[in-house]
């Protein structure tokens, strides 16, 4: 397959990064609850969360060391890049937070990432698409649980209403950078790689309104959004993350089990 | 090498694989959970491709290992395993057999029909609940019985 190459990045390869650090960072942060949440219900439930991202990751990050043709693994690229090599949301790198807060965040992400990958299915790109099905079929289940728990909890009592409202007017301005499109984005949606941000939208605003309003919870007014920015800048916590989780290689280069 | 290279049929390699218990859930085969897709001789070569669950299933790396130790120890050399990602492994290729093996080990099996209302696998009753969505592994769901009381696990549709 030719290589894409818009300002100096292949399109292909920062597009998989993209979804890949998504799910590894997002996977990263609920493993941090394992063995700590409210109920062991949750816990069995966060953790295969987690797993399920976990795996999905290996599925872009390996195909992006494929396409990359650097000798890079999955691993590699998990483990040997700093956070300026990150291309994750600033949404997914967010602090767990009360399990409310956990919750709305996965709720705002899964999302956005069912209605990108139920279009993803049909990317132009075979390799893409067969992740994308794979994928799916995880992500409608923890699209349905979240749902659930924003649900149950917004609509609960006073203080977990309280709890869940105070999560989403902290984590809202971070949802804006999902439909923000920079100039490789374009790119790629013109080469057919990936949807068009702005038809997932409607699709994400019609479900989050939904449930956010079942929720008995408020969508904040005239919130400042974060803007796309560079993919490259990150919160300060993702430096955090990764010291934590790239810990071992660092250490012990190549260690192996 | 002067040895003569055992070439047995596909039916028979199929036999094998139908003996490699799945690493979690014993009871059934690999074969009975679908997840071998094809089996053929390629110029001399095995090649077995194979489908993973879930992503993220830790028993992915073990049933290749466990596939590729059973055909060893039947004798094949040369041999080569092949991931397929699509079309995506679903719980429909569970075969028949799978399905009843399940829920005789206590597993309500994966059965479309039964929406909201499965079956308990102890004592058949339909008046059932979920009390998560997750079980002790990825593929499974943790449900209860009002009839029975007991609890068990439900093999989810996938």
């Amino acid at each position: 397959m030719t290589a894409i190459v818009v300002e100096g990045c292949d399109l292909r390869l920062e597009f998989l990064l993209r979804m890949g650090d998504n799910c590894l960072v997002l996977g990263h942060r609920l493993s941090e609850w394992c063995g700590h949440t409210p109920v062991l219900e949750e816990d069995i439930a966060i953790a295969n969360v987690s797993l399920d991202l976990v795996g999905q990751t290996q599925l872009w990050l390996g195909l992006a060391g494929e396409v990359e043709e650097k000798g890079h693994s999955a691993d590699n690229l998990a483990y040997l890049r700093d956070a300026g090599g990150f291309r994750n949301f600033l949404l997914v790198e967010q602090p767990n937070g009360s399990y409310g807060q956990t919750l709305m965040r996965q709720f705002l992400f899964d999302a956005w990432h069912y209605f990108m990958l139920r279009r993803l299915e049909h990317s132009s790109d075979k390799r893409i698409a067969e992740i994308a099905e794979k994928a799916v079929k995880e992500v409608t289940y923890h699209l349905e649980r979240s749902t659930d728990l924003v649900i149950r909890l917004g609509d609960g009592t006073p203080e977990s209403r309280a709890f869940m409202q105070e999560a989403l007017e902290m984590l809202w301005p971070y949802t804006g950078q999902m439909f923000d499109a920079d100039s490789l984005d374009d790119a790629a949606i013109a080469s057919g790689l990936m949807p068009d941000l702005a038809d997932i939208r409607p699709d994400w605003d019609t479900q989050v309104n939904r449930v956010l309003k079942a929720a008995t919870l408020q969508v904040p007014k005239e919130a400042w959004l974060h803007k796309v920015g560079a993919r490259s800048v990150h919160t300060e916590h993702l430096g955090y993350i990764l010291a934590d989780m790239q810990f071992l290689q660092r250490s012990y280069p190549g260690a192996t089990w | 090498m002067g040895e003569t290279a055992i070439h047995p049929s596909i039916d028979e390699i199929w036999t094998w694989l139908g003996e490699v218990p799945d690493p979690e859930i014993p009871v059934i085969s690999l074969v009975d959970l679908g997840i071998i897709r094809n089996v053929e001789w390629q110029n001399g070569r095995l090649v077995v491709t194979v489908t993973p669950t879930y992503s993220g299933c830790p028993a992915t790396s073990l049933i290749n290992f466990e596939i590729e130790k059973a055909l060893r120890d039947h004798g094949i050399a040369d041999l080569e395993l092949k991931r397929q990602l699509s079309p995506a492994w679903t719980t429909d290729w569970i075969s028949a057999e799978g399905m009843d093996k399940l829920r005789e080990y206590g597993i309500a099996p994966p059965l479309r029909d039964d929406g909201e209302n499965v079956a308990c696998p102890r004592c058949g009753s339909r008046d059932t609940e979920r009390i998560s969505q997750f079980g002790s592994t990825p593929c499974k769901a943790n449900w209860r019985c009002r009839a029975c009381l007991e609890p068990f696990e439900r093999f989810k549709c996938h």
